[in-house]
Order: structure tokens, then C-alpha cells, then sequence
């Protein structure tokens, strides 16, 4: 066995991660019912972005890696949040 | 470390960084069709309403169910080979591509009804409708296209993953073709988590 110092996700972290995903896109779908107006997508995006999360931390292994590529995928996540918010604040004030 | 070295040549570490380098670049270029999205659907939201309406959200919530499942499964395929079950990993990630067909052959019904109903990017059915509504079914057929696309070249990957597993070339020493390829198919799935709602559930 030579894993030394990898981390090994077990086969029940696996399902439990996607039982919490699949909660959340039950979530997702039950608050579009809720008739939130503008909100509704706000929150949807929110949840969605709750999920890439997860994913990333758990099923891309984020959590158990070294920090480098934690650094790494923050800041790309940060850029491109930053890239959205400038369009958006030109757009609002053409 | 040692093991981490597969020959001279090569390192899983940094095998493993140079994935995530093209995974950043697979996100922008998602990013850059979200960021278009997003901005035509606040110039044109009752618009985007009305288009979400003719989409089915059964299936769409269907194809994420799908897609969360197949994350699971590779990432669990991972724990096989690291756990010296190649033969457990090799079923795994069989049925991870079954699942890409499942999900492939809900997109072909979807899109077969739309372009059935003559709404197609380009038809005069499309044309006649109101400018937003246009952009609206201009960026699904891109956005779900380009993504089905991925689905279909990380399900090749996973397939070859699967010939390398039955000769013998991935291990439990060395596996980083099969973790690279779980992590492409994750940036799919993570695609698709953000394409969903925004498509299909815009209120």
C-alpha cells in the first residue's frame, strides 16, 4: 500500500455527499414552487453554487489536496465573480 | 515522495495540477456563456420566463439526478483502485458511461421535440418569436449543446480509462489517467448543477 499521506475517500463519504446533493436539488426544485419573485433565482443560484461547492471539496478530493490547488481554484472562482460583478456594473449604468 | 513518481518523467502532483489548469480554462469558457446569459436575461426577463416555460424541468431535474449519481460513481471508482479493486473500479466507471448515455439520450428527446416543433436556432418558427425569447433558445441549444458535447468527450475518457483499467496500465500505484478523467467528469456534472436552474427553473 503505498498511499503516503493520500487521503482515501471512503465508499460511504461518497454516498453521503450525494445524498446531500440530491437533497439540495429537491431543495432547488421546492423553491421555485414558493413563488419568491426575483428571489427565486438568487436563491437558486445560491444553492447551485452550495452544490458546485460540494462537489469540488468532496468528489474533486479539494478538501484532502494540498494547498496550492486550493488557493488555485478560490482565486479562478474569485476572478471570474469579479469578471460578472464589472459587466454587470457597467451594464447597469450605461 | 517516491511513489508519487511514475517514471523519471512524470509526477502525479503535477499531473494532477496541469488537469486542474485545463479544468479553469473549462470553467471560463462556460463562464463567458454564463456571464452572456446572465445579462441578457436581466435585459430581457419576462422573456427568458416564457422561453423556461417550453422547457421540460422533469427531465432536466431527471439529467441532474443522473449526473450527481455518475459523480458519485467515479469518485468511488477512485476509491477502488486506490484500494486495490481495479476490477471494482472497472464496474464503477462502467456504470458511470451508462449513466452518460442515459443522460445523452434524455438531451435527444429534448431536443428532438424543440427542433419537432420547428425550434431550432435559425428556423423562421424561432425568427417569429420576440427578441428575448430568441436569445433565451439561442443560449440554451449553445449552453445544453456545448455541454453535451463535454458529456460526450469525458465519457471517451472514461472509456479509455476503462481499456487501461483491463490491461493493467492503471494500478493502485499508478492511477492518474483515472483520477484526471473523474475530475473532467466532475467539472461536467458541475456544469450542468449551475446549467439546470438557470435554464430550466428561471421564475
Amino acid at each position: 500500500m503505498s498511499e503516503n499521506n493520500e487521503h482515501i475517500s471512503s465508499y460511504a463519504l461518497n454516498g453521503k455527499v450525494l445524498i446531500v446533493l440530491l437533497c439540495l436539488t429537491a431543495l432547488t426544485v421546492l423553491a421555485i414552487s414558493f413563488h419568491l419573485g426575483a428571489f427565486t433565482v438568487a436563491l437558486a443560484l445560491l444553492i447551485a453554487t452550495f452544490k458546485g461547492g460540494i462537489v469540488m471539496t468532496y468528489f474533486m478530493h479539494l478538501k484532502f489536496e494540498n494547498t496550492l490547488l486550493r488557493i488555485l481554484a478560490i482565486s479562478v472562482i474569485l476572478f471570474y465573480i469579479s469578471i460578472v460583478l464589472t459587466t454587470f456594473i457597467d451594464y447597469l449604468y450605461r | 515522495m517516491e511513489s508519487t513518481k511514475l517514471n523519471e518523467y512524470t509526477d502525479r502532483d503535477t499531473g494532477k495540477l496541469g488537469m486542474w489548469l485545463f479544468l479553469f480554462t473549462e470553467l471560463f469558457l462556460f463562464g463567458g456563456l454564463f456571464l452572456v446569459y446572465a445579462v441578457m436575461r436581466t435585459k430581457y426577463a419576462h422573456d427568458f420566463h416564457l422561453g423556461a416555460l417550453e422547457l421540460n424541468a422533469f427531465i432536466g431535474t431527471a439529467n441532474t439526478v443522473v449526473l450527481l449519481v455518475s459523480s458519485m460513481t467515479v469518485a468511488m471508482s477512485l476509491t477502488a483502485i486506490q484500494t486495490n479493486n481495479p476490477s471494482k473500479a472497472f464496474g464503477l466507471i462502467l456504470i458511470t458511461v451508462f449513466l452518460a448515455i442515459i443522460f445523452l439520450i434524455n438531451k435527444y428527446f429534448e431536443w428532438g421535440h424543440k427542433i419537432e416543433l420547428k425550434l431550432y436556432p435559425g428556423s423562421d418558427v424561432m425568427r417569429s418569436l420576440p427578441h428575448g425569447e430568441i436569445m433565451f433558445f439561442g443560449l440554451y441549444f449553445i449552453m445544453t449543446g456545448l455541454h453535451a458535447l463535454h458529456v460526450i468527450v469525458g465519457a471517451v475518457l472514461l472509456i479509455i480509462v476503462m481499456f487501461n483499467l483491463k490491461s493493467g496500465s492503471i494500478t493502485q500505484e499508478h492511477y492518474l489517467l483515472q483520477e484526471n478523467a473523474a475530475l473532467y467528469w466532475h467539472l461536467v456534472d458541475l456544469i450542468w448543477i449551475f446549467l439546470f436552474p438557470l435554464l430550466y427553473l428561471v421564475t
